[in-house]
Order: C-alpha cells, then structure tokens, then sequence
C-alpha cells in the first residue's frame, strides 16, 4: 500500500514539474534561451496568493487569478526588458547571463519585501480528500487536484497549440524565425504570448506547490524550478508532450528516491538523472535530434 | 628601462601591469595594517578578497576563455576545501611545522579539485551552452549534497568510514570524528594567511596569464570562436577544452584550501559552496569584463569590500549585483546598445574593423 500511495505523491509532484516545465519548454522552443527566472516567477505567484488569501481575505478561486494576472504581467514585461533588447546578440551566454540577473533579482527582492521567514501557506484546497481501502491508502485533496489540474492544462495547451491561430504562429516561430515574419507573423507579439501563457502557468504551479508544501520563501522557486528543466530536458525540450511525461517522470523518480533510498540524497538523484539523459539522449525522450550546420 | 618597456609585446606590458598592480596592492595594505591604520574588520577580510580574486580570475578562464558558462565554480571549491581540510585535520599531531602541512594541504586540494575537473569534464564538456550551464550547477548541487552525507572518523583500528549518520561510524572512545556530515569539518588549523593568499593570487595570475598568451591558449580561445572551425583546422576540441576546465576548477580548488584554513567550522551549505556562491563569483566575471582577467580581480576586490565599507547597504547588496549585473549586460552584449555606443561614446577612440 506504501508504494501506491508513493506512487500518486509522486505523479502530483510530477504534475506540478510538468506544469512549470510546459513553461521552460514552450520558451525554449520559441525564443531559444533558457528562461533561468521561471523558476523565480512560481515562487511571486505563490507570494500573490498568499497574501490575496491572508491579507486580503480573498477566496482561492480570487487569490489564484490574482496570482495568475501578477505573474502574466511579470513574464511579458521581464522579456520586454530583459531577454528582447539581446535576442539578436553575437554571444548566446549573455542572455543566458541576464536571466539569471533577473532570477536573482527577483529572489532579492522578495528577500526585501516579505523578509527571509518561511511563511506558512494555507492551502487552496479545502477538500480533505478520499480514503481507501478501510484507511490504508489516504490520498490528500490537493494531490487529486493537482493531478487533475496538470491534465486540463496538458489538453487545453495540446489543442491550443495545434488548433488555434496563435499556437500555429508559435509553432511557425519556432521552426523559423525568419520565414514566420515573411509569412505576415508578428514575431515579438508570438514571443510575448508565449512567455505570457508559461508565466501564467507559473503562478498555477506555484499555488499548487505550496499547497502541497505549505511554507513559501523567496528562495522556494528556485529548486522546483530547476528540476522542472530537468523534466523539460528529459522530455525533450520543446515538446509539449515531452515535458508532461518528463514531469511526471521525474516525480515519481524523486519521491521514489526519497523513500526508498535516502532523502538527503533525492536532489542529487534527480540531478544524476539530468546528467544520464543528457549524455544518453542528449535530445531528451520526445524531441528532435538537430545537426548543427556550418 | 624605459627601452626595455618599449621594446616589449604589448600582452607582456599588459600582463605586468596586473602583477604590479597585485604587489602595489599588497604592499600598500601590508603598510597600513602595520602602521595600525586598517580596522580590524577589513583586515579580516582579507584573506576572503583573495579567495575571491582567485575564484573570479580561476572562473573567467572558463566563461572568458573557454566561452561555456559553469554554474557549479563553487563545487570545485567545495571539493578543495574538504580535501584539504581533512588531510591537515589528519595530520595535526604528525606534522607539526605548520607551513610544511598547509602547503601540503594545498597540493592535495588542488590535486583533488583537478581530478574532479577531469571526471565531471569528460561528460560536460561534450554539451554546450545552456546544457552545459545546467549540467554544471547540476554537479555544483551533486558535490554539495554527497559532502553533507559523509561521516569519516578514525581510532587505535583505522578509519571508519560512513554515508548515514555519526553513530555508525562505531569508533573506539579514543577516536575521532573527522568528518561529521552536515556538522563538517570542526578545528581545522587556521594556517590561511594574507601572505599565503597574496602569493596564491600571483600564482593564480601567472598560470592563467600564461595559459592565455601560450599555444594552448590561442587554441582554447579558437574553440570559443568558431568551434567548427577550429576543430577543421586540426584543434583537438575535447583535449583543449578540458585542458581549461580542469586547470579552472584546480585553482578554485586552491582556493577551497585557502577558506577551509581560514574557518575553524566548515560546513558545506547553500551560501558558501552552493549556487548561490557560484553566481556570485559569475557577478564578479561578468562585472570586471568576460575574458578581461584584470578586471576579475578590481571586481572581485571592489565588490568584496564595497559592501563591508558601506553597512548600510549590506541588505541591499544583491538586489544591487542583480541589478548591476542586468545593465552591465544589456549595455554590452544588445545590439541597439552597441550601435548606440559606437554612434555617441567613440569620439576620441579610432574606429576598429570588425572582423567578421
């Protein structure tokens, strides 16, 4: 029964790096650079909604758009300033470089704003969740939702991307840069809509992730968010699809590693997976292998 | 003399310039800590400023020279200052001469530090950019935890060895803990000096210096600028690629060394060996000039000491390297920046052809 109920903890953790991992991936296909802040953008999302829920007495429902809307704003304008004046710069590092300016200039900001104290999170969902198998198996109702969460947001973005005007565009963008803008494409409109939609997903994971884990610091969306990329990249980087099954895989690899191996060590394992697949598949499980041209 | 300075490369020049530089410092510092003029603060700061000077110099080598981003400089050292501490905590009773044992202790840690450059090259280095980025805190993150998860204690029988908890370890009631997971390394002999430092930092120029003015170097600076082409005109990409990381985190290995004796408790945690430090030490590259070896060591010091000097802007401190580090790269890498520049601040300056 242990290893059931390990096994949904860790799919509603990969749901949450599946989440945050859509966000690095979509932003890696498009604007090629490693958006180093996404991490950084979950945990002001998280902060938005606590304070929506604590200070402002508003509902979850309220807190969590309020969070969404912040962090939306958040992406675009962070791209606006940060990552579009160098999208053309000789050197790949130097934008590389200024995200993770902005990462920690955000994480410092915070550090001003809120202070360094954990805060405690009360969690979005109130629902106690289901018991099964005469109280062997407790699943909590924030795991269920996350779940169910991660899969709406999978079909919405699958359909989004593949039906929708704006989503060929994206896909139009990221195969190429260049001919998209010939064919009467509004490159940097494309761009913003993409960091607009990951950083909208931010919030959503950083609501859930602190649920899950009811604490927030400025520092709590710099681990998710690494690992997320761990899941982006094991997926495949740029594929939707790939970042969902990354996602989930890592979860359960990291709650997995937790229980049964050591739970120092967990961080180090998703690491090492990071580094298998890197070496191994070097495009990751779904993405495409490309030959890089003289 | 001056025919001599005249008849001299203008690298040579350059490069003695931040030699000189170095010693002036060291010699002006030197007087007002004996003429009593230096508080007690700033010169216990010292020996940190050169541990930075050497980590930002050891760093650029990789993001300036090598051009490929590494996020886990700290790792190495971590790796350093580990080794090192646990080889002079070993042998405390059995070298006494203290100098002979830090020196020691040195070679290890940076032997140490180069064999972990070597085995974490070998696969990093066959990604590039952003992956190698990642990759690199990934090792950072990796070296940081598996420290925190070693116990080595030793008694009459030898050393025990464990990766649980202290308890396990079972050592006799005359032994003792050496390494003590999350607890670290307690009482190592505090053998770092501001001499010792200095020396590390001349050393640390000469290698690098040299490194970059050599054959190898221009290799190494080749593979930065076109791998393609340098690797069709026979540059062994692989060979020299991790010729430069690994003599890069050796350094930083020293380096590790050099903290580890400036401590009496050594712990391994996020602000010291994380990656956090690793982007602090990046602040410092990228402030002073990618690939401007001088200007690490004016960043690393100015950054070191500004802060200390300035209290009141202790809280602020990173928000302002965030900031800093923002427009620094904006103002020197986008393109409207650098028409903008060329347009309005190169009167004075003759125009250089940019070779395409």
């Amino acid at each position: 029964m242990s290893f059931l109920s390990y096994l949904i903890n860790g799919l509603s953790l990969g749901s949450v790096y599946a989440i945050i991992a859509l966000g690095y991936t979509m932003v890696y296909g498009i604007a090629k650079m490693l958006n180093f802040a996404h991490g950084d953008v979950i945990m002001v999302g998280a902060y938005m909604a606590l304070l929506s829920m604590t200070r402002a007495g508003l509902s979850p429902v309220m807190a969590v758009l309020i969070a969404i809307v912040v962090c939306t704003v958040l992406g675009v304008l962070i791209e606006r300033i940060a990552y579009k004046p160098l999208r053309n710069a000789a050197s790949s590092l130097s934008v590389l470089i200024t995200a993770i300016g902005v990462s920690y200039l955000l994480q410092n900001l915070a550090l001003l704003i809120f202070g360094s104290n954990t805060q405690t999170f009360p969690s979005v969902v109130e629902w106690t969740g289901i018991s099964l198998a005469g109280g062997q198996l407790n699943i909590s109702g924030v795991t269920i939702v996350t779940i169910l969460v991660c899969l709406v947001i999978m079909a919405a973005l699958v359909f989004f991307v593949q039906k929708s005007k704006a989503g060929q565009a994206m896909r139009a963008v990221s195969e190429d840069k260049g001919a998209a803008q010939l064919m009467g494409i509004n490159v940097n409109a494309t761009i913003a809509l993409t960091f607009a939609i990951g950083s909208a997903l931010a919030a959503v994971a950083g609501v859930l992730y602190c649920s899950a884990y009811p604490s927030v610091t400025p520092y709590t969306g710099a681990m998710p968010g690494i690992k997320a990329f761990v899941a982006a990249v094991f997926g495949g980087i740029g594929s939707i699809p790939g970042a969902f099954i990354g996602g989930l895989l890592l979860g359960v690899i990291e709650i997995f590693g937790r229980a049964y191996i050591t739970s120092q060590m967990a961080d180090a394992l998703v690491f090492a997976v990071l580094i298998i697949v890197l070496l191994v598949k070097p495009a990751g499980l779904l993405g495409k292998n490309i030959q890089e041209k003289v | 003399m001056y025919g001599m300075w005249k008849k001299m490369k203008k690298t040579t020049k350059s490069n003695l310039v931040t030699y000189g530089m170095v010693i002036g410092a060291y010699a002006i510092v030197q007087t007002l800590i004996s003429t009593g003029n230096m508080s007690s603060l700033i010169e216990g700061i010292m020996v940190p400023v050169c541990i930075y000077i050497i980590m930002a110099v050891s760093l650029n080598l990789v993001v300036g020279i090598l051009g490929e981003l590494s996020l886990g400089h700290a790792g190495f050292m971590c790796v350093g200052a580990f080794s090192g501490a646990f080889f002079s905590k070993c042998m405390r009773d059995v070298i006494t001469f203290g100098p002979l044992r830090f020196f020691l202790a040195m070679l290890i840690g940076i032997a140490v530090a180069a064999l972990f450059g070597i085995l974490i090259g070998i696969p990093v280095l066959r990604l590039k950019g952003d992956y190698l980025a990642i990759v690199t805190l990934a090792f950072g993150e990796i070296i940081k935890n598996l420290v925190n998860a070693i116990f080595i204690g030793k008694d009459s029988r030898g050393f025990h060895f464990s990766t649980k908890e202290v308890m396990s370890l079972i050592i006799e009631p005359d032994g003792t803990v050496l390494i003590n997971g999350p607890q670290g390394i307690t009482g190592t002999p505090q053998d770092s000096t501001f001499f010792i430092g200095f020396i590390m930092i001349l050393i640390t120029l000469f290698i690098v210096l040299n490194l970059i003015n050599s054959r190898d170097g221009r290799a190494i600076m080749a593979i930065r600028d076109n791998r393609i082409a340098a690797e069709s005109v026979g540059i062994n990409v692989t060979k020299y690629k991790l010729m430069a990381f690994t003599v890069s985190a050796a350094m930083a290995g020293g380096a590790g060394v050099l903290y580890a004796h400036n401590l009496s408790i050594l712990t391994a945690n996020t602000n010291n060996f994380g990656y956090n430090q690793s982007i602090m030490i990046l602040v410092f590259v990228v402030l002073g000039g990618i690939g401007n070896i001088r200007g690490s060591v004016i960043a690393a010091v100015v950054l070191t000491l500004l802060p200390e000097m300035l209290r009141g802007l202790q809280d602020y401190r990173m928000l302002i390297y965030a900031v800093v580090l923002i427009i620094v790269m904006l103002f020197n890498w986008a393109p409207k920046a650098i028409e903008w520049r060329q347009k309005y601040l190169s009167f004075g300056k003759k125009k250089k052809e940019a070779v395409k």
